[in-house]
């Protein structure tokens, strides 16, 4: 990797089909999505969420990722300047590769959430030997 | 006004608050690099200064803060590697190196500024000199 000027990205707000009652602001987090042939990994950035207010599924082949921003750490603080708003996070995939649902592996670091879906059995390719 | 403390109501609340100081000045341009990453939010709690800057990926051996006067330079590299032979379906985080530095208009204990970082967010506490904090005047 060559060095590179890094330049911020721009929030993306949850675009939702359903209007919620709630006003708050979601956003939706930078995703990275490699697939090898044992499994999927999917990293997401979501940084102040902490383990404890993640939460992963997989329901009917949609992966449902939600990490909740704990802001209570900015009680009694009064912005006078920001870049940049907080909010929770929400993201959804249609996953095409049957997944090993016990098998999904999360890791938190440095506020960046690395998912690993393992494939189902069936779902991983065979070598077919022509005869 | 006594009121039911709801956390949905106060995210939405503080929500508004981080909008309304979008435009604010009162850092006179005082950073360089605005637009640039990582992002800062600047508050006030009591006389201090807390600056928050979201830097999710970035390892804390690759970072470094200095303080001098009332500038903190916050400078350093995000790095994003991938395993080989992988096919890659999406590509949206960003890496490279990063230079900002933030000046305060205000008097600071420049040594004794506080860095804390977790979760992908760095926290600076930011203390008041003395010679900057307002004393009550006794009228005679």
């Amino acid at each position: 990797m060559s060095p590179q000027e890094l330049q911020v990205q721009e929030k993306r707000e949850v675009e939702k089909k359903e209007e919620s009652t709630i006003p708050a602001r979601a956003f939706v987090p930078a995703t990275d999505i490699y697939e090898t042939e044992d499994a999927l990994t999917i990293v997401m950035e979501m940084p102040g969420v902490q383990k404890e207010d993640l939460d992963v599924s997989v329901e009917s082949g949609i992966l449902n990722v939600d990490g909740r921003l704990n802001f209570k750490k900015y009680e009694g603080m009064q912005p006078v300047y920001t870049e940049y708003n907080v909010g929770h996070y929400r993201r959804s995939f249609s996953l095409t590769n049957r997944i090993d649902q016990l098998k999904i592996r999360a890791d938190v670091s440095d506020g960046v959430l690395t998912l690993v879906l393992p494939k189902a059995e069936e779902a991983k390719p065979r070598k077919i030997t022509v005869g | 006004m006594m009121r039911r403390f709801d956390p949905l109501d106060a995210l939405f609340d503080f929500q508004r608050a981080l909008e309304a100081s979008l435009e604010s000045d009162w850092l006179r341009g005082g950073t360089t690099g605005t637009g640039a990453f990582p992002p800062i939010n600047v508050f006030q709690q009591g006389d201090n200064l807390v600056a928050v800057l979201e830097m999710p990926g970035v390892h804390k051996s690759d970072l470094e803060i200095q303080a001098k006067g009332n500038t903190i330079r916050i400078s350093g590299k995000k790095a994003i590697s991938y395993p080989e032979d992988v096919s890659l379906h999406r590509r949206e985080r960003r890496w490279g190196s990063f230079d900002r530095s933030l000046t305060v208009p205000m008097q600071i204990k420049s040594d004794a500024v506080k860095a804390e970082y977790r979760d992908g967010i760095l926290a600076l506490f930011i203390p008041r000199a003395e010679s900057d904090k307002s004393r009550s005047i006794t009228i005679n």
